[in-house]
């Protein structure tokens, strides 16, 4: 293994392995010393974010680690993006849009921002409209924007019913159909899911990748 | 508010009541299945009003509370007045971690809590050695505005003889001087509150209705958590400073065992009210829990223990993995109230060791019909209850606020048709 090699292997392993002093220092001297190309500093980040997301699925990773791969992703991003000379090639082709917010009423989004993060890891476009969100905003969101999938976020019981509201809306204004629905939080289940008409429920990140991974298709 | 007087029958009612909540705390079987009542906006749907009014209406939080209480007759039931009249006394010390409705929410929303970072992660040292001096002039200022100018506190150590004399002219700075009068109108506030919930109480006493508990407190882990460094602050502190958190931690433990018992014996009722947010199975691993949740817990409750108190922590969200670890408490001294964790299971695994509450499901209750409400309950009663398990009934996290009167009466009434 040549030591080029070995620096990426490092980096991938460390940032995975949430050694983040020694990942971070890797990667700026990779990016600042060595001249490393920062768009392969940023797939080896991708790659260690995918070992990080199958550590979560299988047990092994909870929302600490979610957190800190986040923030380290960032950190590093920042430092690599401006670094970025030519057009990036082409982006690897996304499995689906997906739209999420917080109904409205609720403020509550740590549950929704780790289903984001889960998501955009996975391979999704993700797009989050924030918490609060108004009906109306859902569905010119969804016009706009127009996802294949739409996950619905709320950890408060008055949620149940903003959920219900948010999704007949969206069937009173023809846009149901073209598009699965999910919801998720603390509170749900399957008796809320049946209430408010989506599609699926889940209670944890796992679950929203796999029922998205499911929709699209994909091998979960 | 008529001044309460106890009728002989009121004090049979009251006496019973407790009695069979006692019963189950010292592992006991008591003469049917009890059952408790924790309910904050709820009071708000019964009585066909607005959020904000019950925030700000005393006389009609009470009105209410009195009409939930005589209207369901749980054997226990939470400060109601606590939970949800604060509006008043928010505005007196214009506190910063909550929104309610006419701060910042709509009159129809109950009040949310928002999670920040509190104190930087580049605090804990200054937190660890002085705590007091930390709350003065750093985080008091930043959580009520009340408290802004506090941040001039003078400092207090070092302070001796003549330096000790003219130090006093610290506390006549005027930003100082302004926050002091502000607090003063706070605690006068927040007197008038207390006042309000004492003849509350009292007059419930009277009619025969005792109160689960009175004074809440926090474990260590969920205070640095929620109210310092914010939930995803603390994640990142279990790698970036986890000695700093293990030693704060520790030393939470023990100003919070100081001041849950001074305020346990102030409110004069043996039972604390610990609402778990950071221990369920999905937020950490079993080894970060067995690390840094639930040793400072543990200690705390074994504290209080030792001073007479009935801890009695909510387990929020689904905690069965979490059951095997927090058995390790004396027989007889808790009650562990869940919400999602499957309460057969927490019996079987639990059962000898501490009474339970809980836990009809918050959807079941708001979306589901009284007939399966009834059915929820008998599942518990006879699959807990009458194979031996210390029950006291219960919504999952009281009664939602969405959930329709004829479900509650039905889960109450359910409970006294199957818990005998």
């Amino acid at each position: 293994m040549s030591d080029l090699e070995k620096q990426e292997q490092n980096l991938v392993e460390w940032l995975a392995d949430m050694r983040e002093d020694e990942a971070f220092a890797l990667a700026k001297k990779m990016l600042l010393e060595d001249g490393a190309d920062p768009l392969r500093v940023l797939e080896l980040c991708r790659n260690a974010m995918d070992i990080v997301g199958k550590r979560f699925e299988q047990g092994e990773y909870f929302l600490p680690e979610l957190v800190l791969a986040g923030e380290m992703l960032e950190n590093i991003g920042a430092i690599a993006k401006p670094l970025i000379k030519q057009k990036p090639g082409e982006e690897p082709k996304k499995l689906a849009k997906v739209l999420i917010g917080t109904v409205h009423g609720d403020l509550h989004d740590i549950g929704k921002n780790i289903v984001t993060f889960m998501l955009d890891i996975n391979g999704f476009e993700v797009k989050d409209i924030g918490v609060d969100v108004p009906v109306d905003t859902f569905l010119d969101e969804i016009k706009a924007y127009g996802p294949d999938i739409v996950g619905l976020s709320g950890f408060l019981t008055l949620a149940f019913d903003s959920m219900k509201e948010t999704i007949e809306a969206m069937q009173n204004a023809g846009l149901r159909e073209r598009m699965k629905i999910m919801i998720g939080g603390g509170q749900v289940d399957a008796a809320v899911c049946n209430y408010t008409g989506a599609d699926a429920f889940g209670t944890n990140a796992v679950d929203a990748v796999s029922l998205c991974k499911g929709w699209m298709g994909v091998a979960a | 508010m008529n001044a309460p007087v106890q009728t002989p029958e009121a004090k049979a009612a009251y006496d019973a009541r407790w009695q069979r909540v006692m019963d189950c705390v010292n592992l006991k079987t008591p003469d049917r299945m009890p059952t408790a009542m924790f309910c904050t906006f709820w009071l708000a749907k019964l009585g066909g009003i607005s959020h904000r009014e019950l925030m700000y209406n005393y006389d009609k939080a009470k009105e209410l509370g009195e009409q939930a209480l005589r209207e369901l007759e749980p054997d226990v039931h939470n400060p109601l007045l606590l939970n949800v009249a604060a509006g008043p006394v928010l505005d007196a010390v214009d506190y910063k971690q909550l929104i309610w409705p006419g701060h910042g929410l709509r009159d129809d929303q109950p009040y949310q809590y928002l999670d920040r970072e509190y104190m930087k992660a580049d605090e804990y040292d200054e937190f660890i050695e002085d705590p007091t001096g930390f709350y003065l002039r750093k985080y008091l200022p930043r959580v009520c505005g009340a408290f802004e100018g506090f941040e001039e506190f003078p400092d207090l150590p070092g302070l001796h003889y003549f330096r000790l004399v003219g130090g006093v002219r610290g506390f006549g700075r005027p930003k100082l001087r302004a926050a002091f009068e502000r607090i003063l109108k706070a605690a006068e506030e927040v007197d008038k509150f207390a006042e309000q919930h004492a003849a509350f109480t009292e007059h419930m006493s009277a009619l025969g209705y005792p109160t689960s508990h009175i004074s809440t407190s926090v474990a260590p882990y969920d205070l640095v958590a929620d109210y310092f460094r914010g939930a995803t602050g603390t994640m990142k502190d279990l790698y970036r400073n986890k000695d700093k958190l293990l030693k704060l931690l520790n030393k939470a433990c023990t100003f919070l065992t100081r001041q849950t018992i001074a305020w346990s014996k102030a409110s004069r009722h043996p039972i604390v009210f610990f609402p778990i947010h950071w221990g369920p199975d999905n937020f950490m691993s079993q080894e970060q829990f067995k690390t840094f949740w639930w040793p400072s817990f543990r200690q705390l409750m074994l504290n209080i223990i030792e001073a007479g108190i009935i801890p009695m922590p909510l387990w929020e969200a689904d905690c069965t993995k979490r059951l095997e670890v927090i058995r390790d408490i004396p027989p007889g001294k808790c009650i562990y109230w869940f919400e999602r964790t499957d309460m057969v299971r927490a019996f079987e695994v639990l059962g000898d060791v501490t009474a339970l509450r809980g836990n009809i499901s918050p959807s079941l209750l708001t979306t589901g019909k009284p007939d399966e409400v009834d059915a929820a309950v008998r599942h518990l009663a006879e699959n807990v209850f009458h194979k031996g398990g210390k029950l006291i009934l219960d919504a999952a996290f009281g009664i939602p606020d969405e959930t329709p009167v004829e479900n509650a009466r039905a889960m109450y009434a359910a409970a006294r048709k199957y818990g005998s």
